[in-house]
């Protein structure tokens, strides 16, 4: 069987004023191959102005078996959104 | 481009009841699944199978068309004819990167390719013998796989999901283009017409059969359908393919080559359709097995490429290793001189 080629996640940004943003992922020896391929792959339609390669080993991610403990005390502290505190109508728009 | 009758998908599972009524609740909710999820491992298999054959698929079907690039008859034609092959490539890589994503390998699905294992879409074991065949292919066979492709887009593994959203914006162009090329041999010559009419004849079956089987048949679609990998019948996306390609036929003043095709008011819940005649399935059974006209030249054409492509592999691997050990030299020296 082959050698395994190295995988790299793909960020494309569409546009100056909007952040990259994960399209895919390619295999390529190096990194300047990895960004060739990305443009010939993921930017044939003026998809973006900006291209990130990063090997995908070098990404460390939040496990989704615990997705419920880790992000579990976001649902609970209500008093962090806006709409907990009780303003009069009189005081306008805040 | 591909065909939606999945060849050997087997959806047999072996967790527990409880393990299995969670993952359909996550799917009945339409959550998507995404890669490091827990799910059963019938459902990932499907999806290996399903997704490489459909990479397979797109790989494959670059080389009848690959085949009419250099006898293109004008500028315009080989520049769009060139795009189209070259995204069918992209879509393929899109779909490769999908199914890695479940823990398959590219070098797994690349071998299994190239022994014959993996199954591809049997609409590219047919020759492309004429220039009418192009147009032909980017027609109905786009067309077929447009149909298929617009409900994965709503599939519930969402690499295989995102990946469809990508290839469907882009195939547009491709069933548009062999509409294009029909419509100007329809419009042409006597002769011109006659090539046209004869593409027809001979891509109509293999086209309508890339839905697959009969449901009766799908041994496995059930299965499919309530994990939301599949969304409609085979034989429903066969009846709205045809049911939007006949009137473009009739546009076109060719007539598909199915002698027993009419209108029936009583398909489609009552608002009518196209009712087709029988479908040769020992015809479509002979060419997945590996009977039809062109499967040894695709995987002799396959191995070709990869055979020969080796030691463009080799050496850009040799020169990233290259690089890697100079930078470390560099910076094992940068450190010795600091100090």
């Amino acid at each position: 069987m082959a050698e395994a080629t190295r995988l790299w996640e793909v960020f494309i940004r569409p546009r100056n004023g909007l952040s990259h943003r994960h399209v895919g992922s390619l295999h390529a020896a190096d990194e300047v191959l990895a960004l060739q391929a990305a443009r010939d792959v993921y930017t044939r339609r003026g998809e973006g102005t900006s291209i990130w390669v990063i090997p995908s080993d070098a990404i460390t991610a939040s496990d989704p078996d615990h997705a419920a403990e880790m992000f579990d005390p976001t649902a609970d502290k209500i008093y962090r959104h806006p709409t907990f505190y009780d303003i009069p109508e009189d005081v306008g728009h805040m | 481009m591909y065909s939606q009758g999945l060849i050997g998908a087997d959806g047999r599972t072996e967790e527990d009841e409880a393990f299995l009524a969670a993952f359909q609740a996550r799917i009945d909710a339409e959550e998507k699944i995404e890669p490091k999820d827990a799910m059963p491992e019938g459902y990932r298999k499907t999806l290996v199978r399903q997704i490489g054959q459909h990479a397979h698929s797109e790989i494959v079907g670059m080389l009848p068309e690959g085949n009419w690039i250099t006898r293109a008859p004008s500028l315009r034609r080989k520049a769009a004819l060139l795009a189209k092959v070259q995204d069918e490539g992209g879509h393929g890589l899109y779909l490769y990167s999908a199914a890695e994503t479940l823990g398959v390998t590219r070098e797994q699905m690349t071998e299994e390719l190239l022994s014959g294992k993996a199954k591809y879409s049997s609409i590219f074991n047919y020759p492309t013998l004429t220039w009418a065949d192009i147009g032909t292919i980017g027609w109905l066979v786009d067309g077929a796989a447009i149909m298929n492709q617009i409900p994965l887009c709503r599939c519930s593994y969402g690499p295989y999901a995102r990946a469809m959203i990508r290839v469907c914006k882009e195939e547009s162009f491709h069933q548009r283009q062999g509409y294009e090329i029909v419509m100007t041999l329809a419009r042409g010559t006597e002769a011109q017409k006659a090539m046209a009419q004869d593409a027809l004849n001979r891509w109509w079956w293999p086209s309508i059969m890339m839905f697959g089987p009969h449901d009766a048949e799908s041994a496995h679609s059930e299965q499919s359908m309530a994990w939301k990998i599949k969304r409609f019948s085979n034989d429903a996306l066969r009846q709205k393919f045809i049911d939007a390609t006949v009137p473009q036929a009739e546009f076109l003043g060719l007539k598909v080559p199915d002698p027993d095709m009419a209108w029936d008011e009583s398909l489609n819940d009552g608002k009518g359709g196209y009712r087709h005649g029988p479908i040769d399935w020992d015809e479509f059974w002979r060419v997945v097995k590996g009977g039809g006209v062109m499967n040894r030249d695709r995987i002799k054409a396959r191995r070709k490429a990869w055979d020969e492509g080796a030691w463009v592999r080799e050496a850009a691997q040799a020169h990233a290793e290259k690089r890697a050990a100079r930078r470390a030299g560099e910076d094992a020296g940068g450190k010795v001189a600091a100090e």
